[in-house]
């Protein structure tokens, strides 16, 4: 049963410097229980998107067109009330940054107690019950003295554990993980991913896993989405975008990731960098950099072929 | 071969209170001309204090640092810097973006460690050995006049590589150094750094947490745990046949493409505080998977288990 749709969004920003036409023709659509990644270099546009989703999106942003679904709403028209009955409900978010994302002067308890309070209609005594419950769910050993410590006592890992708790408190349906664990420890990385993991399991909550990191998305995901340039350039089952990529970016960004087995010798570079997104740009954006590039490529707008029922490919020729 | 680097019993404590942190305790390792070393660890387990004491930035409470059989370690870090052991040991920084003077272009990046370190210089000599640096490094000449924010990430750090190269360093400390670079540039810097090893016979202390970067880059890899070393030894054979249970986990920690690594070795718990630590329990006692009573009856010390490869667990090579 698809949870979410994002279908066909398109986004801009607006600039001194000219119109960056940082999403297009995004199209997405995630079930019940699913956790899908999102991967892609720096300015692919996983967090535009993921901002745009939650409603979110910085004020110079501008939706060109498209639609983004939560259960059938259409939370781009939605009235601003609605959202905010949704947000932190039904779906959250956490961001890459936990010291920066958490309010510095308020205790973590508390914070977790603001957004019961806000959304589940608990009493403060069963809010101030809940959060310390919360917390211990997370694992954050001695979670009643925790709940009044501010985030600058705890250790990164640990905040990133209260924004989790934070962001679960009240059973979302929809989690979106932006970066979770970056500038964490592998072996940190490893508890907070099983933890979102084995929640997400528990009561069947679909995630959204924003990552740069292809080994985190092969671990974690049932279906991974590659992005370049704002486009979505490959959907699939992740086992089958690892062994079978059928975009050419897809293939070079496996081929460019350091594995074991692999020499540093065998790593191949991608050549070029992400086009300027200001401007006229070709329908592929990845044109530019792509090896396979003909005159197929230039010629008519983006094809999305289902190479298989659920694989798609944005390609004129695919691998 | 005499080593270049020899670090021997290296200790540094801060007062925390009335009790004591104990960052780094009593390492010893040393390192050989062209040899890339890496040093692997969670945060908090002291790999940016030893980097600190090696780079002379920080001074150690106890133990020595000898460079070339010299030692460095007693020279106070605020004179260290006028020394002329300073050009020798250089240091590139892991983000690009924080540690590069936004106010200086590429030349001036460059070409500040040179005035202060090498010299005298003529405005003709100086300009030639930047661009001696940049070509060095694969920045194109062009670009020198820019400023950080002009560069994209992969520049900066070719940046960061040639101002720390600048002065002819014998050791070259890498702190992440692709650790804010996108997969599709870390290869082409990783290429670069190993290249410049070969051609300028220049050693490496490699600090990562990422292992599947240190496995490509590195010939010896040193583990530290809360300020110990816990085991180190020949890349391959700590990768292959890791023997502390702490780099065990650490290995089965990594997310890797393509390889089914059957049932993941979890660790529970949080690590034990490195303010004053039993000196008589292992410090990965308590997170430890295979701990045992004389676990918390006597630390274990390094004990070899092949060749050239050691390890501090009273279960290593059973």
């Amino acid at each position: 049963m698809t949870l979410l749709s994002v279908e066909n969004l398109s986004l801009a920003f607006r600039t001194r410097a000219g119109t960056v036409r940082a999403l297009e023709g995004v199209t997405l659509d995630l079930a019940k229980g699913e956790t899908l990644g999102i991967v892609g270099e720096s300015g692919s546009g996983k967090s535009v998107l993921s901002f745009a989703i939650m409603g979110i999106s910085d004020p110079a942003a501008r939706i060109a067109g498209g639609a983004v679904r939560f259960e059938g709403l259409d939370l781009l028209t939605a009235p601003a009330r609605d959202l905010d009955a949704l947000r932190g409900a039904e779906m959250a978010m956490i961001f890459q940054n936990p010291r920066v994302a958490l309010n510095p002067i308020r205790p973590v308890g508390k914070q977790i107690e603001d957004v019961l309070l806000r959304h589940a209609g608990l009493t403060r005594a069963e809010a101030r019950v809940k959060a310390v419950e919360m917390l211990a769910r997370v694992r954050i050993p001695d979670p009643e003295r925790r709940a009044k410590a501010y985030p600058f006592e705890m250790s990164g890992g640990m905040c990133q554990r209260v924004m989790i708790a934070l962001a679960l408190a009240c059973a979302p349906k929809l989690l979106i993980a932006d970066e979770p664990t970056t500038g964490l420890d592998v072996t940190t990385q490893a508890a907070i991913m099983d933890l979102v993991g084995d929640l997400a399991r528990e009561s069947r909550m679909a995630v959204i896993l924003i990552t740069h990191d292809l080994g985190l998305a092969a671990e974690r995901c049932d279906r991974i989405a590659v992005m370049h340039a704002g486009h979505v350039v490959e959907v699939a089952p992740t086992a089958d975008l690892f062994t079978a990529p059928r975009h050419p970016y897809t293939r070079r960004l496996i081929a460019t990731t350091p594995r074991p087995g692999v020499a540093l010798a065998d790593l191949e570079p991608i050549p070029g960098s992400l086009p300027d997104l200001r401007g006229d740009l070709p329908p592929c954006r990845y044109a530019a950099r792509c090896e396979r590039v003909d005159a197929a490529c230039g010629a008519g707008p983006l094809p999305r072929l289902a190479v298989r029922p659920n694989h798609l490919v944005a390609c004129a020729r695919p691998l | 071969m005499r080593p270049l680097l020899d670090v021997l019993d290296l200790s540094r404590r801060f007062p925390v209170g009335k009790q004591t942190l104990h960052a780094v305790d009593r390492v010893s390792f040393s390192i050989a001309p062209g040899e890339a070393v890496g040093l692997v660890g969670e945060s908090g387990c002291g790999k940016s204090t030893l980097v600190r004491m090696l780079t002379r930035v920080l001074d150690p409470s106890d133990g020595s640092i000898r460079f070339e059989e010299r030692e460095i370690g007693y020279v106070p870090a605020a004179r260290f810097t006028g020394t002329s052991d300073r050009a020798l040991v250089q240091m590139v920084f892991q983000d690009p973006t924080d540690s590069l003077n936004p106010r200086f272009t590429a030349f001036d990046l460059i070409a500040d460690p040179l005035r202060r370190l090498k010299g005298p210089w003529t405005r003709a000599t100086l300009t030639a050995r930047v661009e001696e640096l940049a070509r060095m490094v694969g920045l194109p000449v062009e670009l020198l006049g820019r400023f950080p924010h002009q560069l994209s990430g992969g520049q900066k750090a070719r940046v960061g590589i040639a101002r720390a190269l600048g002065p002819e360093p014998k050791l070259l400390i890498l702190d992440e150094p692709t650790a804010a670079l996108d997969v599709s540039v870390q290869a082409v810097v990783l290429r670069l750094l190993d290249d410049l090893r070969r051609q300028l016979g220049v050693s490496y202390l490699f600090v990562s947490h990422d292992l599947n970067v240190v496995r490509l880059l590195c010939d010896r890899v040193l583990v530290m745990y809360l300020g110990r070393i816990v085991e180190s030894g020949p890349a391959d054979a700590v990768f292959d046949r890791p023997a502390h249970p702490y780099t065990r986990a650490l290995l089965a920690a990594i997310p890797s493409l393509g390889e089914d690594k059957g049932e993941r070795l979890r660790l529970t718990g949080e690590p034990r505080s490195p303010i004053d630590p039993s000196p008589t329990v292992c410090r990965f006692h308590g997170r430890c998977p295979m701990g045992e009573p004389r676990c918390a009856e006597a630390m274990p010390a390094l004990r070899p288990v092949g060749d050239g490869h050691e390890a501090a667990c009273h279960f290593a090579g059973d």
